[in-house]
């Protein structure tokens, strides 16, 4: 392989995620895009990659790149939609990383944008399925919810895990987003009103569920040799992976190994010469409480079948082992699906820039996020480094 | 969904048609056009057995678009005598009475109504397996 550059994270930022019912996606895209060029003071611009699931289902509309480039006024610039399901945002920064590493491109915007609540529920949870094999798994009525429940049951049966331990993830979750102002759910739960919450796809109820809400979030990219023309605190992208795994759940050998997390964490790893005990700060994919279980053992932070009870005894939490997901994850920061992955890279930059308010980790060092499209089907790992003063 | 793919899909939807590898043995559902274990391109279709064991499953109450009527129905993770395993509704039964381990058979069912077209999709489910149709299949198929 020829020499790549080294990339910088020298801007970023997001609105709250929720129910914006006045917004476009393009004024959702255009709010959190202008926040993160305007931290990173204006650069110009040559690239734009745009993380989103769904719009030509909720809003009948495509060609995104364009439509957003324009939007913050970069017409003339490259630009493309990335798509890969909840991991679009993910995936989108590992197309911007591509571009400045590469040499290809000096300063780049990587956003991700999904509009949410244009459609019903019934619709939105039809789109969401599109992230599996639509006809062959979809005809039988499963949500994807109801996927993520089959493995649910399959983890407490192998491994004797309660749902209380499961559930604690969407406590710790509920318990940072409290002092994170672009959070969707900033009340504190407790793993009793977890377990007392409507069923959704049994056994997951209410409370082990991410939301459906609106957002979007935006970072921006340059050679690392260059970012302290435009940033005096700018961190770095020392890793940036993605991998797949088969994209049908019920087609895999082991339903409980999330192998995309297992291959994108493993080459990022090897890259960035790290291991997960480096690790200051974490940021993993829990669209349900189950996956961000399964995520910290693919992951390397807990062995196999022991997540679930790492979570429930404070390894998760501010002053746990790994403080992880800090801004209150994909329960309570809220899931505009192809955003998410944008949302995390945003929220490490903070937490490693100091600026991650009553929530920040004492000497957060190396943050990693990880974003996850389907049941892991794909998954892009990134880690993040600050850069010495 | 448009009429034209319902057409393409239905031997392998209705059927339960999946692929055999003649490489290596394994068999895929859906089918595809090459092996993902040994990438063997020389696959032939291959009938499923309509017999199974359910591995895990779940209640849905919160459904898709097109399938509010069933609510809440019992999605099962199927493994067949085959070792392919299939996700599907669990008809027939209270949601309440499924198990890890009930065996299942397949059974022909309507599936949903295209609100647009009129197009009604039609296709498997399984259901708790019966007493006189396990003696019939006793026989060797």
């Amino acid at each position: 392989m020829w020499a790549l550059r080294r990339v910088a994270i020298v801007g970023a930022g997001c609105i709250r995620v929720g129910e914006h019912w006045s917004k476009s996606l393009g004024d959702l895209f255009s709010e959190a895009a202008l926040a993160s060029i305007e931290n990173a003071h204006g650069p110009s611009i040559d690239a734009v990659f745009v993380g989103n699931m769904f719009s030509g289902f909720a809003i009948h509309q495509e060609h995104l790149g364009s439509l957003l480039a324009d939007a913050v006024a970069l017409s003339g610039c490259s630009a493309a939609k990335v798509e890969a399901a909840c991991a679009s945002g993910g995936v989108a920064m590992h197309h911007g990383f591509m571009a400045v590493a590469s040499g290809m491109a000096d300063f780049v915007l990587v956003g991700g944008a999904e509009k949410m609540t244009d459609t019903s529920v019934p619709e939105t949870l039809h789109a969401l399925m599109m992230a599996e094999n639509r006809e062959y798994t979809a005809s039988s009525g499963i949500t994807f919810t109801g996927l993520n429940a089959l493995v649910a049951r399959l983890y407490m049966e192998k491994f004797g895990a309660t749902h209380e331990e499961i559930a604690s993830f969407a406590v710790n979750g509920h318990r940072n987003a409290v002092n994170n102002e672009f959070a969707q759910f900033r009340s504190a739960i407790t793993v009793e009103q977890v377990m007392k919450s409507a069923l959704v796809a049994d056994p997951l109820r209410v409370l082990d569920c991410c939301g459906i809400g609106d957002g979007a979030a935006a970072v921006v990219l340059c050679p690392l040799d260059r970012a302290r023309e435009v940033c005096d605190t700018p961190v770095e992208v020392v890793a940036s992976s993605v991998a797949t795994n088969v994209l049908s759940l019920c087609e895999r050998d082991d339903l409980l190994s999330f192998d995309a997390t297992r291959r994108a964490s493993g080459r990022s790893f090897h890259a960035a010469n790290l291991s997960p005990k480096d690790v200051d700060v974490l940021e993993v994919h829990d669209a349900f409480t189950i996956v961000g279980v399964l995520s910290l053992e693919a992951l390397g932070f807990a062995a196999e079948g022991e997540g679930a009870r790492f979570a429930a005894s404070g390894g998760i939490a501010l002053d746990g082992a790994i403080p992880t997901n800090t801004f209150g994850g994909l329960k309570a920061r809220g899931h505009p699906v192809g955003a998410t992955g944008v949302y995390q890279i945003v929220e490490l930059f903070w937490q490693l820039t100091g600026r991650a308010g009553k929530n920040q980790v004492d000497g957060a060092w190396i943050g990693l996020a990880q974003n996850v499209g389907g049941v892991d089907s794909t998954s892009a790992v990134h880690i993040l480094r600050r850069v010495d003063s | 969904m448009s009429a034209v793919r319902y057409w393409r899909e239905t031997k392998f939807r209705g059927r339960l048609v999946g692929v055999k590898c003649r490489g290596c043995g394994k068999v895929f559902y859906p089918p595809r056009k090459v092996c993902r274990i040994c990438r063997s391109k020389n696959l032939s279709e291959e009938k499923l057995p309509e017999r199974g064991k359910i591995i895990s499953f779940t209640v849905i109450r919160t459904s898709p678009k097109g399938f509010e009527r069933f609510e809440p129905y019992a999605v099962g993770l199927i493994r067949l005598e085959n070792g392919v395993q299939i996700i599907s509704q669990i008809a027939d039964c209270n949601p309440s009475e499924v198990k890890v381990g009930m065996d299942v058979e397949a059974t022909f069912r309507r599936i949903k109504e295209d609100e647009q077209t009129g197009l009604i999709e039609y296709g498997y489910k399984f259901r708790p397996l019966r007493l006189e149709s396990s003696k019939i299949s006793a026989e060797p198929v």
